[in-house]
């Protein structure tokens, strides 16, 4: 895939390490996946999978005590479409340098979950909405102005020459997103990494901000990374899903094979446990047994292995799967697919034909 | 504010089964303070003339978005807080009905044991200064029901009939995962055995994968207690799953209650409709446009005139704007507080 | 979801897999799960180096002036008019002529006239040479002032004499005069502190917990007092007493006087904390089960609320010692002959005296030793306070 004309965003054998006072913790173990140019990628997870250290990553931006110490993120900018592809090491870039300052907020944009705290709260919406244009965009004030009211009225706010002169702390979750996300388009970024972005609004208004972001997409071709851990907002705007667990991607796939062919044991069980409107009303919903482990002690072998209804004792508590490609572009981490190892054990060899 | 809503019981005439908790016009308005002297300038109507009752061994859902006020309804049922007007009736197995809002603090204090709650957070919802057997035997410490080993018996057995080890007894809350805690505020809602529990957004706080280990034993535990539960959520697929009845929250009011399979199918409400709409389907092969409610929930400090939907309702009239529509039956069991709740035709989910 | 703790231990539920699965993966040694939330924070103030130092160093002050009759050499108001503003006299160990010498010993005493001044001036004779002798038997003293005794930690054969840290004007002692200043000023922020704390939770937890018109009252009623002029009010209440008093009951009613004006922080910050608790849910969950006010505030408050409370009132206590310094320097708090640290500053108020005898200033360096040390354990604890913090 890495070659592939169409990939905007490549990410090889991420490993990130956060350093803390109690240990070395890691954070993403060897992630691997791929944004395709005009495509929705959903990134799903739950909580200490690694999907915001993910995005953190991307942007360049990790906290200080936070490192890239394995893998390759490379970005291939608007300007080689056509020509021939001239990727961005994004890994290499120093954080805090002019190259990474260029791409980042400028050609690979963020929105995050929390709108009040994205926002600060002393300047107004139009005052940080020009910060972000006249950076990366060589305007006059009142050029500025006009590309900044112009952005929020994209983002269907009411009254945006109203909104432009308002303080974040006076307008609603839902508008505060919209502004956020005003912010990030400002500059026509080739791709846009939405982080939770409706996980703290309500589902009317989340229906809103998603509608938005689909048209948004539709309109200027950006490219999205969709991390959030709700399936159906994946199934409702993503063409393509990554699940992640325990800082790795187990399966990525596109969205239909996702929801109707999964072949990771992860995804399989996480489909089954949601409630769905077509369920006869009070059975009993499928569970994952335990819960997620802290990242901090990772089991051996494959790190699903303890809750997994799969899992072949012997085998994938001591082998880590590696990327098996499976026919339709899905890509699964899972010992089941592994044709050596899985003839190597006997008792399982039968299971592994049914298949 | 004042207009009374519709006093009868709004589900209760399909169900022959007893009642066991009725609320009749339930108001909870928080003064707005200011100034040197924190003198009142205001109101804010959290809770605003809410009716409905609850069937034993019911599962009844009370959904709505952020600010509806169904956390601070089901905190008034508790009378965890103190409700400014309106009826909560308890009807017991010895004593009949009980006028909970007029209760004596001690009084209350007795009549707790039948009906306890368990919240949302649960990072915030254990001490952590307190040990598990602290945490879950403090009700029967409380109420005197037992101590020592007796004590030590029946956590282990609360912590058992949750899914936890007894083991686990001397150990504090920080050393628990999420779900796990969630259990053990199960264990303790459990140990008076009550009759009836306030589920306050049980799983919302949760991960996916946990949040079907706790709904499961929700109802296995409903099955094995024969409990009645108000289960307050705002995951409308959450409450699908779980409810026998629901009733949809709007600004402090409910706007349409029915038997969750009917609301989910022939909403009558047009709130009830777009919520329903909004609700993101786990199958890409299903996508559909949506109803898009334009701006946002009003502050419930200063709610719009007449119906409080109107400003964002798609089929809002005149008398929208200036009438505020009753809640009113229009099918057995099934009312909505809609001015056009016969003439429109709404599209539901199922 | 941060506030799950790195150092959580891994539970499961009874699935043998599945805690085979983690146990391997964990490797924890010990079970922190079984440790109390006292015991974590224990834990995390020990891994802070600047704390566990303060620490040290106030333990090894309290025990000093604790035992001080013991450690100090001389009575602390024995004038010596033979050594007026001795220089210190520090240890050592090597001799003028190069020689090593195993016990530490002190030089003798060189006096002479400064014709220009008239005054005498002290140096070391480096011909004399008096060794440190420890434990050495001297002035009988009763010590804690019940146990007669007459060994003192340290001393030097007469004549010699061991002025480990100089004179003051009147020849007298300044280590000694030191320590036992230190009685005073190291124990006047206890005692304040600890009315000030009585004062503060319970007016604090009232407040919060009960709310009302009580609260607004009593908030008023702070803000009133928190904007007079501290230093001025304090040197009114210290002129108004009465000059006949005996030490003790000085110190006693300065200890008050500064408390009563120090509790109103304390108290907001209580009030501030029992209004987060109050609203927490396992509040509401006591409440629910029947718990009565008092079972709320003395088992699910309080005990949460403490550590706030010692961080608070750790960092109250170097600002009452700085407080009775300042008063005791002005001639208002502690008056001589009785000392304390703010009284012996006194001597060195004039730029003068301190260029000549520079060691007239060392009180303020155990001063300033002490408000440190009390800084970073509270620091230290404030850290620790929040043991689920990464």
């Amino acid at each position: 895939m890495a070659d592939n004309q169409n990939t905007i965003l490549q990410v090889e054998n991420l490993h990130t390490h956060f350093f803390t006072e109690s240990g070395v913790i890691r954070a993403l173990r060897g992630v691997d996946f791929s944004v395709e140019r005009g495509k929705v990628l959903g990134i799903v997870g739950e909580s200490g999978c690694g999907k915001s250290v993910t995005a953190q990553c991307i942007m360049n931006m990790l906290p200080g005590n936070g490192r890239a110490v394995e893998g390759k993120i490379s970005y291939y900018p608007r300007e080689s479409i056509g020509s021939q592809t001239e990727k961005v090491d994004i890994t290499g870039l120093p954080p805090r340098g002019k190259a990474m300052r260029a791409i980042r907020g400028n050609e690979i944009a963020m929105i995050f979950q929390e709108p009040m705290t994205s926002l600060d709260p002393v300047y107004t919406v139009g005052s940080q909405l020009m910060e972000a244009i006249t950076l990366h965009q060589n305007v006059t004030k009142q050029q500025g102005k006009e590309i900044a009211v112009d952005a929020l009225a994209k983002v269907n706010l009411p009254e945006p020459a109203r909104i432009f002169d308002a303080y974040p702390h006076q307008l609603s979750g839902g508008q505060r997103q919209r502004v956020m996300i005003a912010i990030a388009l400002s500059c026509n970024p080739t791709l846009l990494i939405a982080d939770e972005p409706t996980t703290a609004l309500d589902v009317t208004t989340q229906a809103q901000i998603l509608d938005l972001m689909r048209a948004l997409q539709e309109e200027t071709h950006m490219s999205i990374i969709f991390i959030t851990h709700d399936l159906g907002v994946v199934a409702e705007m993503c063409d393509d899903v990554a699940v992640m667990y325990l800082g790795k991607v187990v399966e990525q796939t596109t969205v239909d094979a996702a929801f109707h062919s999964p072949q990771h044991p992860y995804t399989r069980a996480l489909l089954r446990s949601i409630p769905r409107l077509t369920d006869e009303n009070q059975t009993r919903l499928d569970v994952i047994k335990g819960r997620v482990p802290d990242p901090s002690v990772v089991p051996p072998g494959c790190a699903f292995h303890p809750r997994c209804p799969e899992v072949i004792p012997g085998l994938c508590d001591v082998h880590t799967p590696e990327v098996i490609k499976l026919g339709g572009g899905q890509e699964v981490r899972c010992l089941l697919y592994d044709d050596k190892l899985m003839a190597q054990s006997p008792t399982r060899t039968a299971l592994a034909e049914s298949r | 504010m004042a207009q009374k809503e519709n006093k009868t019981n709004p589900n209760g005439s399909v169900d022959s089964r007893t009642t066991l908790l009725e609320v009749t016009d339930l108001k909870m308005h928080f003064p707005i303070r200011k100034g040197f002297l924190r003198r009142v300038v205001g109101h804010v109507k959290a809770v605003d003339g809410v009716s409905f009752s609850i069937q034993k061994g019911d599962t009844f859902g009370l959904v709505g978005e952020s600010g509806c006020g169904k956390t601070t309804t089901g905190r008034c049922v508790m009378r965890l807080l103190d409700p400014t007007d309106g009826q909560i009736v308890y009807y017991d197995r010895e004593e009949g009905p009980i006028h909970i809002e007029s209760l004596e603090p001690t009084e209350m204090r007795v009549f707790r044991r039948d009906m306890q709650i368990m919240f949302q957070d649960p990072y915030a919802s254990l001490n952590p200064r307190l040990t598990l057997r602290q945490i879950v035997g403090e009700p029967l410490i409380i109420n005197k029901v037992a101590s020592g080993k007796e004590l030590d018996d029946r956590v282990a057995e609360l912590l058992r009939s949750v899914g936890l080890s007894p083991e686990y007894m001397n150990r504090y809350p920080h050393a628990f995962s999420g779900g796990q805690r969630q259990r053990i505020g199960l264990a303790r809602a459990l140990a008076l055995n009550p009759e009836f529990i306030v589920a306050d957004e049980p799983v919302s706080a949760l991960d996916v994968s946990v949040q079907a280990q706790v709904l499961n034993l929700i109802k296995d535990l409903q099955e094995e207690f024969g409990l009645t539960y108000l289960f307050i959520a705002h995951n409308m697929s959450v409450i699908k799953h779980s409810c026998d009845h629901v009733a949809v929250m709007y600004v402090g009011r409910i706007v349409e209650v029915a038997e969750t399979k009917e609301l989910f199918r022939n909403p009558l409400h047009p709130y009830t409709e777009a919520l329903l709409s909004a609700i993101p389907n786990p199958d890409p092969r299903q996508r559909k446009s949506r109803i898009i409610l334009e701006g946002d929930v009003p502050n419930p400090a200063r709610p719009p005139s007449g119906c409080y939907f109107h400003p964002r309702c798609a089929y809002a009239k005149e008398i929208c704007s200036q009438e505020s529509p009753p809640l009113q039956e229009y099918a057995p069991g099934h009312s909505a507080a809609c001015h056009f709740a016969k003439e429109l035709s709404l599209t539901g989910v199922l | 979801m941060a506030k799950q703790a790195v150092l959580i231990p891994v539970l499961d539920e009874e699935d043998p897999t599945l805690a085979a699965g983690f146990a391997k993966a964990a490797n924890v040694s010990g079970d922190i799960g079984q440790l109390s939330v006292g015991q974590l924070m224990w834990r995390r103030f020990l891994r802070n180096r600047l704390a566990v130092g303060g620490a040290i160093v106030l333990i090894f002050m309290y025990s000093m002036i604790l035992f001080a009759e013991f450690v100090i050499p001389y009575d602390h108001f024995v004038s010596n008019s033979d050594f007026v503003t001795r220089p210190p006299q520090l240890p050592r160990f090597i001799d003028s002529e190069g020689n090593f010498h195993l016990r530490p010993f002190v030089y003798g005493t060189e006096t002479v006239l400064d014709t220009v001044n008239l005054i005498y001036l002290h140096k070391d004779d480096l011909t004399q040479i008096y060794p440190i002798h420890f434990f050495v038997k001297g002035k009988p003293y009763k010590l804690f002032g019940l146990i007669p005794w007459d060994v003192h930690l340290y001393g030097v054969d007469e004549p010699g004499t061991v002025f480990l840290l100089g004179t003051d004007r009147n020849g007298r002692d300044m280590f000694s005069r030191i320590v036992i200043g230190g009685r005073v000023s190291m124990t006047v922020g206890l005692v304040g502190v600890i009315l000030t704390l009585i004062f503060g939770s319970v007016l604090g937890t009232a407040s919060g917990y009960f709310g009302g018109i009580f609260d607004t009252v009593l908030q008023r009623g702070i803000e009133i007092l928190m904007s007079f002029p501290t230093i001025a009010l304090w040197a009114a209440f210290a002129a108004a007493l009465p000059p006949d008093i005996t030490a003790i009951t000085r110190f006693f009613f300065i200890s008050i006087i500064l408390s009563l004006l120090g509790w109103t922080s304390l108290a907001r910050q209580v009030r501030a904390k029992v209004l987060a608790y109050r609203e927490m849910d396992f509040a509401s969950a006591a409440k629910a089960a029947g718990a009565s006010h008092w079972r709320i505030i003395l088992v699910h408050m309080l005990p949460n609320a403490l550590s706030h409370i010692i961080v608070i009132a750790t960092l109250a206590i170097p600002g009452m010692i700085l407080a009775e310094t300042a008063l005791s320097f002005l001639g208002l708090g502690i008056v001589p002959p009785a000392v304390s640290w703010g009284a012996l500053l006194q001597d060195a108020q004039t730029v003068a005296v301190v260029l000549k005898f520079p060691w007239l200033m060392l009180p303020g360096a155990f001063v300033i030793l002490t408000v440190l040390s009390f800084n970073f354990i509270g620091d230290g604890i404030r850290d620790a306070a929040d043991p689920f913090a990464i």
